[in-house]
């Protein structure tokens, strides 16, 4: 069997609280693995400590044993190889949309001459369909338009998985879903492996191959794997024409539901 | 906003708030750190807010001083030099700005260049300086917290207060001059600096992680920018102070330039000429901190 892509085994994470000095685990003893160009998405409530685990994937955040994996080697620290999409976009705000992605581009290719530099932001500028406002600052765009280049940022400098952290939360609903179509789009000619953290369900649904339901914390485990049976290309409306569609919403809507009232 | 960031920091300038809005609690004890803005920006933001009518009152305000002044001059001591004679002085020393009649009486154009010119270099030596201990502080809250009493007992004490220990030590006044302009622009810029570089968000921190920077890109490119206004800010404060602190210094060390005419002009008694000159060096000020308001406008971001 091929070996996956990412492995993560036993990652356990403590918090304690600093007022009363108790620890509590927001999880313990989590293991998952995805494959190699798989679309992965863990679904879970809210404070359930789903963004807690992409930190840690991620290397910004440390946890309290447990290992990640990526490409059989263990992660001590971030890196270029694990590319993060934050929820609030975490662009630099005094560079342009161009600048944000140069900033990428040059750390991750110091060697390279400045043309080359240009020609690769260029072109992930263009894939986002931003070359109109290349030169404006995060302040003066949208949030789809923000999170746009934060994705463009990620892509840019062709990471081994990209780390997808609640990254539509704050698009509004329409802009959402032509987001959501970009992203299928260059993940699919990339071929970058994505993990996602979400908690909305029809996102989940839509976008990934596999689907890790998270229970809520203290204490969450990853309770039930779904795979994904729709054929793609997806869109929402052709899902909502399917029952299928809403027999597996309901199934993980009432898995978290009965999950959260337990 | 306000509450969330040092209110002695948004009277220097507007542009001046570091952009981070939450992290303020856990920073109070940085609060400390920040200088008070120069009063005459607290003016120039209370202009805003009464709308175009401050020009009328600006305007009022300068005819009802000339006009106090005109007649003290008249009636209460005659001696005193009115408007109009220190206008005519004024002409007489910009009408021909750059002459030179040997070291001890040159155009005051060369004078005012000779007190920039000392400037720039101090202020420039301090704030690399101070530019650079602030970074490493504001990097370190370990060591900000250990040095920081150092720093507030420092930036206390008069940058002129320094002058006899400088004197005494390099026994050059020429020298002593630039090192009072070095110490005077050092705390506001170190203060506002550790200050702004604390406040960076972590997020942006996290993306220089992820992006693998090495220490010195994630300096020039992610650091110093976020802390820009901040710095900026200091910079601008220092500069203030720096200007206020050359002309005694050049007055007690005969250094030439502005502070040292001022001083000569008052041993010969030449009272227009020292109002003159307070008029010119009060101009020169403000031309100054213009341009930190331009600087800080280009470097100025939101959210």
């Amino acid at each position: 069997m091929k070996m996956p892509l990412l492995k993560v085994e036993g990652v356990s994470k403590y918090f304690q609280d600093p007022r009363s000095k108790n620890e509590f685990c927001v999880f313990s003893d989590l293991s998952l693995s995805v494959k190699e160009k798989e679309f992965v998405a863990v679904l879970g409530h809210s404070g359930c400590g789903k963004s807690t685990l992409l930190n840690i994937i991620a290397g910004i955040e440390k946890s309290n044993g447990g290992v990640v994996f990526l490409d059989g080697r263990q992660t001590v620290k971030p890196g270029l190889d694990r590319m993060v999409v934050f929820q609030n976009f975490a662009l630099m705000p005094w560079l342009s949309v161009q600048g944000n992605i140069r900033l990428a581009v040059k750390a991750a290719y110091p060697e390279w001459d400045k043309a080359a530099i240009n020609r690769r932001v260029e072109k992930y500028v263009e894939m986002v369909n931003l070359t109109e406002a290349r030169n404006k600052k995060p302040a003066e765009l949208s949030g789809g338009m923000r999170q746009r280049v934060g994705l463009a940022r990620a892509f840019s400098v062709n990471p081994r998985i990209m780390l997808l952290d609640e990254p539509f939360a704050q698009i509004d609903a329409l802009t959402r879903g032509v987001i959501q179509q970009e992203l299928v789009r260059m993940w699919e000619d990339t071929g970058i492996t994505i993990f996602m953290v979400t908690h909305d369900v029809d996102e989940a649904i839509l976008l990934s191959d596999r689907v890790l339901l998270m229970t809520p914390g203290p204490g969450a485990t990853l309770a039930e794997e779904i795979t994904i049976p729709f054929s793609r290309p997806r869109t929402r409306d052709r899902l909502v024409e399917d029952p299928a569609f809403f027999k597996l919403r309901d199934r993980i809507v009432a898995f978290l539901g009965h999950r959260q009232a337990a | 906003m306000s509450n969330s960031n040092p209110s002695t920091l948004s009277v220097s300038s507007a542009a001046a708030v570091p952009p981070s809005g939450g992290a303020a609690a856990k920073k109070r004890a940085m609060l400390k750190a920040v200088d008070p803005g120069p009063a005459r920006s607290a003016a120039g933001s209370l202009g805003q807010r009464v709308g175009g009518n401050w020009m009328v009152l600006s305007l009022f305000c300068l005819l009802l001083f000339l006009a106090l002044w005109q007649r003290y001059s008249t009636v209460g001591n005659e001696k005193f030099p009115s408007p109009v004679v220190v206008a005519e002085h004024a002409w007489y020393f910009l009408s021909d700005p750059f002459y030179d009649n040997g070291p001890n009486d040159q155009g005051i154009g060369y004078l005012v260049g000779f007190s920039l010119g000392r400037l720039a270099v101090g202020f420039l030596a301090g704030s690399v300086v101070a530019v650079f201990l602030g970074v490493v502080l504001g990097l370190n809250r370990t060591l900000f917290k250990a040095l920081n009493p150092y720093i507030q007992v420092l930036r206390a004490i008069s940058p002129i207060a320094w002058m006899p220990l400088l004197l005494y030590t390099v026994q050059n006044s020429g020298w002593t001059a630039l090192l009072v302009v070095f110490m005077a622009s050092m705390w506001p810029t170190l203060a506002n600096t550790a200050f702004g570089v604390n406040n960076i968000k972590k997020e942006y921190l996290n993306v220089a992680a992820i992006l693998q920077m090495p220490t010195l890109a994630k300096v020039f490119r992610v650091i110093l920018p976020g802390a820009g206004p901040a710095i900026v800010a200091g910079l601008r404060i220092s500069m203030g102070s720096a200007w206020v602190a050359i002309v005694p210094a050049e007055a007690l060390l005969g250094s030439l330039g502005l502070g040292y005419f001022v001083w000569n002009e008052w041993n010969n008694l030449g009272i227009a000429n020292v109002i003159f000159a307070i008029l010119l060096i009060g101009a020169v000020g403000v031309m100054l901190d213009m341009l930190f308001n331009r600087l800080a406008k280009s470097l100025a971001y939101t959210d």
